[in-house]
């Protein structure tokens, strides 16, 4: 089944989630499993789901999955497109926006938005923070590692690459 | 009203904008992107405002703001901006470049190892280690952002209000952003 996905089929797919993913990469993951496992049957369900932790846990930004999807539908190619597809558009939009608002730097308007703007955004990291908590903690020592981690993280100076590390070997030890 | 916090931040970061090179950009991104187990968007935070100064704590939050208000990655879209900023065209691909190129390669690398080996359960126990501690990260990101808002009312009850929304009722972000963004806007505009 892998050959039959054309590369225009994941160019389209991708091309066009690009420009709806408001928020972020991981808004439109139900739409990507929708289509790549429910319509598509590029694979299976279980399959999806390893290839997104492996994309979660791994260095780098979640929109990999787009990659992943692509890579598991036409090899390579599929890859490259699927990633070219999911960046593209969004990003050659947002080029194009921060030439326009730099334009109107010093306006008392876009000092407006931006101040409007703000708090939403920052909810909006503290709801991603409160999901991905609720998404990993499984008991109250996953919740303790989180808890650890923030508290490291705002008030030391500590490389928080070592607390990943470390939260990652108690893990494997199979001690959370 | 002429002083809130958020106003004289703004005044603050008008000098100078430091000197970035191509290859800056793209180390800095390929820092950001090797070091984001479990996401990128702290190491962002912290390479970007606490180790480069590249850009203000405000600074930061508003080209995060139009990231998140326009479709697209987040962290894609800050390189974009980040790169146009300090070099234009060739700056932003540069940014990318460093942000994509090497998780590409690796994920492609890891999806390879697990269409043949199949997945370990220690893997995935390390992985769940992982990530919860990559949430604690993003909890200090945005209680780092969030602290200036604290003689900011109106924005600490629109951030309360976008996290409830969001995160604790699980509503999707759209039409949240749809029905927050314009009161919060107002509320900032009647405010100065």
């Amino acid at each position: 089944m892998k050959d039959d996905v054309s590369l225009w089929a994941i160019a389209l797919l991708f091309g066009s989630l690009s420009l709806v993913a408001v928020g972020g990469a991981n808004v439109v993951v139900p739409e990507m499993h929708r289509q790549a496992v429910d319509i598509g049957n590029w694979m299976s369900d279980t399959e999806f789901a390893n290839l997104y932790a492996i994309v979660r846990a791994a260095p780098g930004p979640n929109m990999l999955i787009a990659t992943m999807i692509g890579w598991k539908a036409a090899g390579l190619p599929g890859a490259v497109v699927a990633t070219v597809a999911m960046c593209g558009p969004s990003c050659l939009l947002t080029y194009g926006v921060t030439r326009v608002w730099q334009r109107y730097q010093h306006t008392r308007w876009r000092a407006a938005v931006e101040a409007g703007l703000a708090p939403v955004t920052v909810g909006l990291v503290l709801a991603s923070a409160y999901v991905l908590t609720r998404a990993a903690d499984a008991d109250w020592r996953a919740v303790a590692v989180t808890a650890v981690t923030a508290v490291v993280a705002l008030g030391t100076r500590l490389n928080a690459l070592w607390v990943l590390a470390t939260a990652g070997v108690l893990g494997a030890a199979g001690l959370l | 009203m002429s002083g809130t916090v958020v106003e004289r931040d703004l005044r603050e970061t008008a000098p100078t904008p430091p000197l970035v090179s191509l290859g800056m950009l793209f180390g800095a991104f390929l820092r950001i992107t090797l070091s984001g187990f479990g996401g990128t968007l702290p190491w962002a935070h912290r390479i970007l405002v606490d180790e480069r100064r590249w850009l203000s704590p405000r600074e930061f939050v508003d080209a995060l703001s139009l990231c998140q208000f326009l479709p697209g990655p987040n962290v894609v879209n800050l390189s974009i901006v980040v790169g146009q900023r300090f070099r234009g065209v060739a700056g932003a691909l540069a940014a990318f470049s460093g942000l994509v190129g090497a998780p590409f390669l690796i994920v492609l690398g890891l999806g390879v190892i697990y269409s043949r080996y199949g997945h370990a359960p220690v893997i995935d126990r390390a992985l769940a280690g992982v990530s919860a501690s990559a949430a604690g990260l993003v909890w200090a990101m945005g209680l780092k952002m969030a602290q200036h808002f604290q003689r900011v009312p109106r924005a600490v009850i629109v951030t309360l209000l976008g996290f409830f929304a969001v995160g604790v009722m699980q509503w999707p972000i759209l039409p949240v952003i749809l029905v927050l963004t314009p009161l919060s806007v107002a509320a900032a505009w009647v405010r100065r």
